[in-house]
């Protein structure tokens, strides 16, 4: 089937719903957003802590400051001018969002309440600042709600369970989509002037993550299948505290209202590590102690955790202000969170890296940043960049939402002043063949065993401490995995609701990511945020103070270069 | 442990009608009774449908009817259930497959209430004050995931499908009893119509059923107090 609007977003967590209500608020602008998931069930929704923006409502704060922090956090491999960008607008965001009717927590004269959080520091490092602004501890719950609401008030067309299949290019320029309709298997065209990815993050290459099943990477890859360069793959966040062996995310909230970590000697071992931040360490430093800590046998029952004490804040503080993390903690582990450790480990959380855009969204390519016109993308599957080496908590819901009003600001200029590119022959024609080829083969590999060992090789050698040896190996077997996938078959050959088929396309595109964050990291021979080489364990900026661009190429993956803007701060060493 | 896990089936495109298949499936006890459904899917029957996203209960994906009660999957473990179990989708939904309900329906009773803030009033260049007291008033109702387990569990929704339902009228309630909306009778002609919140009749089947504890009959009441009282 056939369809032509103005714009497309792909994708409807906070990033796409956000561009989305730019575009419905400009007339005469047709829009539609695509989604594989119904809106209100993309991931933005299991954001806990919060938005950081320096309203300065319980102390003073700028945005100035916000800026120096972000930038510090990760590792200045941050875009000073998109960072500072980010922090500024940051302010406007949160009251934009107030407006449309976020119930955040508030101050008893009836402001935006604030809270600290790791990394967010007053006047340049001197100590914590409260700018985290937060509704009690489902701040993502509530502001995917409130810009679904806000979309349905502006009657934004959704095609939800439509599954994005390919993008389409008509002599250099971006002309529409091609997505699946879940329900009945048929092939749709969205002809289009412009189009935005907003298609979230792919923490479901490793095995233990905080992300939910459908954090594929889908949009980053399909992007990348068209010769677009990904920066920095290589830089992704794993966050120190999730439930051991499900993954599932425990907020640095419970370490900000005095939760320790805790080893199989019941020793504070953070004490030795960073003795005067301890466990609100930055959190890849903290992912790294505990993996050195299990590394030295002293995990629990010598096994690869330690634990969470949250046994000494009281019932009161546990209920009040962690009640999502006692439920989560009860629920899953049957353990009571006020009387009983927690078992925690690393999980994989967030990626830094992305597909390239500037400050307005436009997808950039090459080491001279050249715009590809019509495509566009945002939140978490961009790469802009404003969280470098490792992210900030709270900074990622700032991101999705500013980059997201900017991205879908730039484009109403853009379908305003632009006609539409003609689309070229059979647009749909490689969609149509690889969905054809996966519901016709009959025997063949398995993508849920394929899945599988690639999320087991993912989390034992690219995970928190890497090194030549074990990248080469897991480069090896996504190597093997890349092949055996070229033989998939399914067992549901149905094109009505057939789920194992998006399934099947996810793990291809989960195996091209991995592919491009191995290579990545190889090449990276420093250590330096969320990536740390044992065989390379100090920041080299002489060498490395640059972003990786990984190409796919025919003849193989490339990797190239291109400076960092350090137009505001020069870089020092990162210590808290 | 050895889970016997029978699943209710049916493809409409294919099927005459649902019938059930029955899986032999290992399952660690502490496992999501999601988890137990993966394995199934990934191991055993690539042609299991249902959806699922987070895994964690925030996302509202897979409400289903496990045992005859309306659950999240990933909300409760195998061994709360037991090693027998019988799985089906919600009731009082058109099955697309499987597990899987069409949810448009759902969804557009939703967009009937006005689910959103209305107030024509220019906004100030900060934030509209709000005191924690008056949060307070509607923060219950604000953690809803949109699971529709309320909604499927409620007999007057089963006997009269075009009733509005819990969820809708918990959103409702969201926007009622927040002080910065100024929505009025636009909102309660909807709400007080006939197949609006007076179809209610306080049987608390939703409130057992809705995996974020909120108080969804109790919301009602309040919206029904609050219409009677606008009236007055
Ligand atoms: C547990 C958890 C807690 C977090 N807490 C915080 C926090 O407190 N503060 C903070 O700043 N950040 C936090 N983060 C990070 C932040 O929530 C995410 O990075 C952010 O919400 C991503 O938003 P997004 O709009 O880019 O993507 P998502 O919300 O993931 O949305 C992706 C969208 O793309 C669609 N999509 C994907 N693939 C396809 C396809 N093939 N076809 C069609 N549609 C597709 C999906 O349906 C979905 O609508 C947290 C993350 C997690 C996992
Ligand atoms: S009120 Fe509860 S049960 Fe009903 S839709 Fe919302 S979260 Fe689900
Ligand atoms: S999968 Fe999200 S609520 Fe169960």
């Amino acid at each position: 089937m056939y369809h032509r609007f103005d714009a497309i977003v792909v994708g409807a967590g906070g990033a796409g719903l956000m561009a989305a209500l730019q575009l419905a608020q400009t007339p005469g602008i047709s829009t539609a957003v695509i989604s594989k998931l119904y809106p209100s069930r993309s991931h933005t929704g299991a954001a806990q802590g919060g938005i950081g923006a320096a309203l300065g409502n319980l102390e003073e704060d700028h945005p100035e400051w916000h800026t120096f922090d972000t930038v510090k956090g990760g590792d200045y491999l941050v875009d000073q001018t998109a960072a500072d960008v980010m922090c500024h607008e940051a302010v406007e965001s949160v009251y934009e969002l107030e407006h449309y009717g976020l119930p955040f927590s508030r101050t008893p004269d009836g402001k935006i309440a604030q809270r600290r959080f790791g990394g967010h520091t007053r006047n340049f490092g001197e100590a914590p600042v409260r700018r985290s602004c937060f509704a009690a501890d489902r701040t993502g719950h509530m502001i995917l709600q409130t810009l679904y609401q806000q979309c349905i008030k502006h009657e934004v067309n959704f095609y939800s369970e439509f599954q994005l299949l390919d993008l389409v290019f008509n002599d250099g320029v971006c002309c529409g989509i091609v997505a699946l309709n879940i329900k009945d298997g048929e092939i749709h065209t969205f002809h289009a002037k412009a189009v935005l990815f907003a298609t979230g993050g792919f923490g479901r290459a490793w095995k233990i993550t905080s992300n939910a099943l459908s954090n594929t990477g889908d949009g980053v890859a399909i992007a990348y299948r068209h010769g677009i360069p990904l920066e920095d793959m290589e830089l992704y966040q794993f966050h120190p505290t999730g439930v051991y062996k499900l993954g599932i995310l425990l907020t640095e909230g419970a370490r900000g209202e005095g939760g320790i970590l805790r080893n199989s000697e019941g020793e504070r071992f953070t004490e030795r590590y960073a003795p005067t931040l301890l466990d609100l360490a930055p959190r890849d430093m903290v992912s790294r102690f505990i993996y050195q800590e299990v590394r030295e046998g002293r995990g629990i029952n010598g096994g690869d955790f330690v634990h969470l004490d949250l046994t000494h804040l009281g019932a009161e503080v546990v209920e009040k202000k962690l009640p999502d993390l006692a439920d989560f903690v009860r629920t899953y582990l049957g353990l009571d969170p006020v009387r009983e450790l927690i078992p925690i480990q690393p999980t994989a959380h967030y990626a830094m890296g992305g597909i390239p855009t500037d400050i307005d969204g436009r997808v950039i390519t090459g080491e001279h940043n050249t715009p590809l016109p019509g495509f566009y993308a945002a939140g978490e599957c961009a790469c802009v960049s404003v969280h470098g080496a490792n992210r900030l908590g709270t900074n990622s819901l700032v991101d999705i939402v500013v980059f997201g009003r900017r991205a879908g600001r730039h484009m109403a200029r853009y379908v305003q002043e632009t006609g539409f590119t003609q689309l070229p022959q059979k647009p749909d024609l490689y969609a149509r063949e690889q969905v054809g080829q996966l519901l016709a083969r009959e025997t063949g590999e398995s993508a849920a065993r394929i899945r599988s060992a690639l999320q087991e090789e993912m989390m034992d050698k690219v995970s928190v401490v890497r090194s030549e040896e074990k990248l080469r190996a897991a480069q090896r077997t996504v190597r093997q995995l890349k092949e055996q996938y070229r033989h998939v078959a399914m067992q549901d050959r149905q094109t009505w609701y057939n789920s194992e088929l998006h399934e099947t396309m996810e793990v291809g595109y989960l195996l091209d990511l991995s592919e491009s964050i191995i290579a990545g990291a190889l090449a990276r021979e420093e250590s330096r945020g969320g990536h740390y080489r044992e065989d390379y364990p100090t920041r080299d900026d002489v060498n490395f103070l640059r972003h990786t661009l990984v190409y796919d190429t025919p003849d193989g993956l490339q990797i190239r270069y291109k400076p960092v803007d350090l137009s505001k701060f020069e870089p020092k060493e990162r210590k808290y | 442990m050895l889970i016997q896990c029978k699943v209710r089936r049916f493809n409409p495109t294919v099927d005459k009608k649902p019938y059930f298949s029955t899986y032999q499936v290992e399952a660690e006890p502490t496992d999501r009774v999601l988890d137990m459904l993966n394995t199934i899917k990934w191991e055993l029957d690539g042609t299991l449908t249902y959806r699922r996203s987070c895994a964690h209960g925030v996302c509202g994906s897979d409400a289903m009817r496990i045992n005859g009660r309306n659950r999240l999957a990933c909300k409760v473990l195998v061994r709360d259930i037991g090693n027998k179990m019988t799985i089906e989708p919600m009731m009082g939904f058109t099955v697309l497959r499987d597990l899987v309900v069409d949810m448009e329906p759902f969804f557009e009773k939703y967009k009937a209430v006005k689910p959103y803030l209305i107030n024509d009033n220019p906004a100030p260049v900060t934030e509209r004050l709000q005191s924690p007291e008056e949060l307070e008033a509607y923060d219950d109702t604000t953690k809803c995931i949109l699971c529709a387990a309320c909604t499927t569990a409620c007999p007057p929704f089963w006997s009269n499908p075009d009733f509005v339902g819990p969820a809708a009228l918990v959103n409702a309630h969201r926007f009622i009893f927040d002080s910065r909306d100024k929505a009025g009778a636009e909102r309660a002609d909807v709400i007080s119509s006939r197949e609006g919140v007076w179809r209610c009749r306080t049987v608390f089947n939703c409130t057992d059923a809705c995996p974020r504890g909120i108080q969804v009959t109790n919301a009602m009441e309040e919206v029904k107090r609050k219409l009677l009282y606008d009236r007055a």
